[in-house]
C-alpha cells in the first residue's frame, strides 16, 4: 500500500503541464534519435543534457525529459530495423532478423505496430518490476560474480546457433569474427594494448555503433551502388505496406512470447554487466528455441519481432534498477543518466529511495506517462513511417549514407571512426556476398570483451583454478541451460530441418 | 600522407554537414575525453553548469565527448588540431597524469598543453565488505603479505591504472617486497568493482571516496583507510587515514583542466581566474561536499608544477613495479 501511495505522490509530481510537455518532447526526439542509424539512446540523452541545464530544469523535470528520450529511443530503434534492415541502435539489432523480412513480405505496417505494442508491454512490465521489486532485485545482481557472468555470456553464444541463418557454420564463423574483433584495444587485465598497431584511437577497442552502421547501413549502400543499373526494376515494383494495425489473431499469438521475453529482458537489464542488448538477444534466441517448431523465425515470424522488442524495452526499464539502487550503470545510457543525477547533486545508491523519494517516484511516474505517450504516438505514426518504403532507393540510399557519416562524426568527432566505418562497410558488403549473417558479428563484438574479462577475472580470483566456473548453483544452472540449448536442437534437428524444407517449398510457390 | 589527406577531406565534408559538431569560436567548450557518464564527463558538465549558474560565463558550456585511448585521443586532438583554441578546456585527472607518465599517449608529453587549475581531489580509499574480519589496513596488508593469493583487490581501472597504483603504493609503503604479487582484478568502473565486493567475489576494493560513499552510508562496506595526508572534513572524518595506521601512503585523484598549448596568455589567465572564482564560491563547496571531493586549490603555475611532480612520482612508482622500463 505504501508503494501505491508513493506512486500516487510521484504522479502528483510528474503531472504538471511543464512535465507533460517535456515528456512529449522527449518521446518525440527519442523516437527520431532511435530511428536514425548511429544515434542511439546514450548519445540521444547526452545531446539533450545541455538543453536540460540551459532551461534551468530541476532534478525531476530534467530526469523526465531524459528518461523519455531513453524510452523513446528504445521504441524508435525498431523503425529502421524493420523498414530498411538497418538497426537504429544496438538493442534493435535482433529486430532486423524477422522485422525486415516481414516488411519485405508486404507486412511492414503490421511489423511496426506489433513491435510498438511489444515495446509497450515490455516497458510496462519493467516499470512495474521497478516499482515493486527494485530493492529486492538488487540481491539478484549480487548473485552474479565473474563466473556467473561468464556462464551467462556463454549461454548467449551457445543458443546462438541458427539465429539469422540456416547455415550454422556461417553463423559460428560470424560470431568468431566478432569475438576476434572484440580483442582489439587495451586489455584491462594486463594493461597491454592488443592489435592496436600504435594507433591511439584503437586503445579503447572498436566502437560497436561504428561497426553496426558500417556493417548494416554502408554495406546496403554499397550493394545498391553495385546493382544500380538493375535497380530500376525493384523501384518499379509496387511496395505493399500491409495493415496499419496488427490483427487480433497476431497479437494473441504473440502474447505469451511478449510476457516471457518481458521477464527475461527485465532480468538481463537488472544485471549491471549484461544490459539491453543481451536482453533482446537472449529473448530472441530463447524464444526461438522454445516456440519455433517450424523454423519460421528469421523469415518474418511476428513472434520474432515481438520477442526482441519486448525484451529490449523491458531491459531498458530493468537497467534503471541497478542505476538507482546501486549507483551502478547497467548500460551506456544509464551511465549518462547517472552522470546527470550526480550533476544535480543527487547521489544514487542504496539510500536514494529513502533520501530522495520525490526524485525516484517522480521518475517512475514519468516512465509510465512516457510509455503511454509512446504507444499513443507510435501506432498512428506507423502510416507515416512506412512511407519511407515508398522512397525510391536512388534517393533513400544517398540519405542513408549521409546520415551514417554525419551521425558517426557527430558523436565521436573523429575522422578515424569514419574510416573504421567504411572498413566495416566493405566487410559487410563482402560478407553479404558470401551469405554470412551480420548479426552474430555485432554480438561477438558487443559481448566478447565482457565475456573475456569475466572469464579472466573469475580464474584470476581463484588463483588459476578453472573449476571456479562451475562452483555455484547459479553458474551450474546457467551452464545446464546453455548445454540443453546447444544440444537439444542437434537431437531434434532432423525434424526441424524437414520443417524448414517444407516451408521453403511453400515460399517458392508463393513468390512464383 | 595519403591517409591523412583522405581524413582531412572526410572531415571537411562531415563538418560542413554536421550541425552537431559546429562550434562558434566565442562559445566556451569543454572536452570530456571519455564517453558520457564518467568522471571526466562529470567534471566538464558540473563545472560548466556551475560557471553558468554563477554568471562567470554567459553561454552554456558545450561539452564534447571525445572518447578513446583513455584520454589519448582527446590529448592528441588538442595538440595536433586545436592547439590555438582560446575557448577550449579539457577535463583531466590523475588518470591523465598516470598515462602521460607511463607513455600511454604515444608521442605526447605533459609540456604540450597548458595546465589550468584543479577543482578538487578525490582521495583514494581501501575498503572491505561490512561483514569482513578485516578492520584495519595493516590487517589486510598482513594477509596479502603472508598469502597474496587469498586476497583479491578489485578496482575500476585497468592494470597499471590509478586504482591499481593506489593499492600498490600502500603495499609498498607497508614493506611488501614484491608488490607485483598483489592480486588486482580490473573491473569496468568503480561501481562494478564495489558491487563485486558486496557480492563477495573479491575481498577488498580500491577506488575513490566518491565511489564508495553511498555504500558506506548504507552500511554495506567499511572503509579501512583513506589515502589522505590527514583526516577529511565533515562526514568523512570518521575514516582513518593510512598514515595514522603507520602506512605512509597518499593517493589523491585530483580533478582539473588543461588547455591547448598555444592558447593566448589572455585567454589562459581568464580561464585560470574563472575557475579560481568558481573554486572559491560557496556553491562549489557544496558540490565538493556532496561528491566527496576534498580541497585541492591550485591554479595556473602552481597547478602546472603540481602536475609535473605527480607525473614524475608516478613514473618512479611504475618503474619500481615494472609497469614501465
Amino acid at each position: 500500500m505504501e508503494t501505491l501511495a508513493n506512486l500516487g505522490d510521484g504522479f502528483a509530481i510528474a503531472i504538471t503541464w511543464q512535465n507533460l510537455l517535456l515528456a512529449l518532447l522527449g518521446c518525440f526526439l527519442g523516437t527520431i534519435m532511435g530511428a536514425l542509424p548511429g544515434l542511439g539512446p546514450s548519445n540521444g540523452v547526452a545531446i539533450l543534457i545541455p538543453l536540460a541545464f540551459t532551461l534551468g530544469l530541476g532534478a525531476t523535470p530534467s530526469l523526465i525529459l531524459l528518461t523519455s528520450v531513453y524510452y523513446g529511443a528504445m521504441y524508435g530503434g525498431r523503425i529502421s530495423s524493420i523498414l530498411l534492415g538497418i538497426p537504429g541502435d544496438e538493442p534493435a539489432m535482433m529486430t532486423v532478423l524477422d522485422g525486415h523480412p516481414m516488411a519485405k513480405k508486404g507486412m511492414a505496417g503490421e511489423a511496426l505496430s506489433l513491435s510498438g505494442v511489444a515495446s509497450f508491454v515490455g516497458a510496462f512490465f519493467a516499470t512495474w518490476g521497478l516499482i515493486l521489486l527494485a530493492p529486492q532485485l538488487v540481491k539478484i545482481a549480487l548473485l552474479f560474480g565473474p563466473a556467473e557472468y561468464f556462464a551467462l555470456f556463454a549461454l548467449a553464444f551457445m543458443t546462438l546457433g541458427g539465429v539469422s541463418s540456416t547455415n550454422q557454420a556461417k553463423s559460428a564463423f560470424a560470431a568468431a569474427l566478432g569475438l576476434g574483433l572484440a580483442t582489439i584495444g587495451v586489455d584491462t587485465q594486463t594493461g597491454v594494448p592488443r592489435f592496436t598497431f600504435g594507433e591511439v584511437h584503437l586503445y579503447d577497442g572498436l566502437d560497436f555503433l561504428v561497426a553496426i552502421v558500417g556493417l548494416f547501413a554502408l554495406s546496403e549502400v554499397f550493394i545498391f551502388l553495385e546493382t544500380r543499373h538493375g535497380g530500376a526494376e525493384a523501384d518499379g515494383k509496387k511496395m505493399v505496406i500491409g495493415k496499419l494495425y496488427p490483427p487480433m489473431s497476431m497479437l494473441k499469438a504473440c502474447t505469451p512470447t511478449m510476457l516471457r521475453t518481458s521477464f527475461l529482458g527485465f532480468i538481463a537489464g537488472v544485471l549491471p554487466g549484461a544490459g539491453a542488448s543481451l536482453g533482446s538477444f537472449i529473448s530472441y534466441s530463447m524464444e526461438k528455441r522454445l516456440v519455433d517448431k517450424k523454423g519460421t523465425f528469421g523469415t518474418g515470424d511476428p513472434r520474432g519481432v515481438a520477442a526482441p522488442e519486448a525484451g529490449n524495452n523491458a531491459a531498458a526499464g530493468g537497467a534503471l534498477v541497478p542505476m538507482l539502487a546501486l549507483g551502478v550503470p547497467g548500460s551506456g545510457t544509464t551511465a549518462v543518466l547517472l552522470a546527470v543525477l550526480l550533476a544535480l547533486n543527487i547521489t544514487p545508491g542504496p539510500l536514494l529511495f529513502t533520501q530522495n523519494p520525490d526524485v525516484v517516484w517522480g521518475l517512475i511516474a514519468a516512465l509510465f506517462i512516457a510509455n503511454f505517450m509512446l504507444l499513443a504516438m507510435n501506432i498512428p505514426m506507423v502510416g507515416l513511417f512506412t512511407r519511407v518504403l515508398m522512397i525510391p532507393s536512388r534517393i533513400l540510399m544517398p540519405i542513408v549514407a549521409m546520415v551514417s557519416f554525419v551521425g558517426i562524426y557527430g558523436i565521436s568527432g573523429s575522422t578515424f571512426d569514419l574510416l573504421v566505418m567504411i572498413g566495416f562497410g566493405v566487410m559487410g558488403w563482402l560478407l553479404r556476398k558470401f551469405d554470412v549473417p551480420l548479426v552474430p558479428i555485432i554480438l561477438g563484438t558487443l559481448l566478447g570483451n565482457a565475456m573475456e574479462n569475466n572469464l579472466r577475472r573469475a580464474v584470476t580470483i581463484d588463483n588459476g583454478n578453472w573449476w571456479t566456473l562451475v562452483d555455484s548453483p547459479l553458474a551450474l544452472t546457467l551452464w545446464a541451460i546453455a548445454i540443453i540449448g546447444f544440444v537439444l536442437p542437434l537431437i531434434v534437428g532432423a525434424r526441424v530441418k524437414a520443417g524448414m524444407h517444407a516451408r521453403r517449398d511453400d515460399e517458392g510457390a508463393i513468390s512464383d | 600522407m595519403n591517409l591523412s589527406a583522405t581524413r582531412g577531406a572526410l572531415a571537411a565534408v562531415a563538418l560542413s554537414l554536421s550541425a552537431l559538431a559546429a562550434t562558434a569560436q566565442e562559445n566556451p567548450e569543454c572536452i570530456a575525453p571519455a564517453n558520457p557518464g564518467g568522471g571526466w564527463d562529470f567534471t566538464c558538465r558540473q563545472v560548466g553548469k556551475s560557471l553558468q549558474d554563477q554568471g562567470l560565463i554567459d553561454q552554456t558550456m558545450q561539452v564534447v565527448n571525445l572518447a578513446g585511448g583513455g584520454g589519448g585521443v582527446a590529448f592528441a586532438e588538442v595538440v595536433n588540431k586545436r592547439n590555438d583554441a582560446d575557448n577550449l578546456i579539457v577535463a583531466a585527472s590523475s588518470a591523465t597524469a598516470t598515462r602521460l607518465a607511463q607513455g600511454a599517449y604515444p608521442g605526447n608529453t605533459m609540456d604540450q598543453v597548458r595546465w589550468v587549475a584543479s577543482v578538487g581531489a578525490d582521495y583514494g580509499v581501501i575498503a572491505v565488505a561490512a561483514d569482513s574480519d578485516v578492520n584495519t589496513l595493516p590487517e589486510l596488508l598482513d594477509q596479502i603479505k603472508s598469502d597474496p593469493g587469498s586476497v583479491s583487490v578489485a578496482g575500476g581501472s585497468a592494470v597499471g591504472g590509478w586504482d591499481h597504483l593506489k593499492v600498490l603504493i600502500a603495499a609498498d609503503a607497508y614493506g611488501i617486497e614484491d608488490v607485483r604479487k598483489v592480486k588486482y582484478i580490473a573491473f569496468d568502473g568503480g561501481g562494478e568493482a564495489v558491487t563485486q565486493l558486496l557480492a563477495g567475489s573479491v575481498q577488498a576494493f580500491t577506488g575513490d571516496i566518491s565511489e564508495a560513499k553511498g555504500f558506506v552510508d548504507s552500511g554495506d562496506i567499511k572503509v579501512i583507510a583513506v589515502l589522505a595526508p590527514e583526516r577529511l572534513g565533515g562526514e568523512f572524518a570518521e575514516f582513518p587515514t593510512a598514515k595514522e595506521q603507520g602506512v605512509e601512503a597518499i593517493g589523491a585523484n585530483w580533478r582539473g583542466f588543461y588547455a591547448p598549448g598555444g592558447m593566448s596568455d589572455d585567454a589562459y589567465n581568464a580561464w585560470v581566474s574563472k575557475i579560481g572564482d568558481l573554486y572559491a564560491s560557496d556553491e562549489w563547496k557544496q558540490v565538493m561536499a556532496a561528491n566527496g571531493l576534498a580541497p585541492l586549490d591550485l591554479q595556473g603555475a602552481e597547478f602546472q608544477s603540481f602536475v609535473a611532480d605527480s607525473v614524475a612520482r608516478i613514473q618512479s612508482i611504475s618503474k619500481e613495479i615494472g609497469i614501465i622500463k
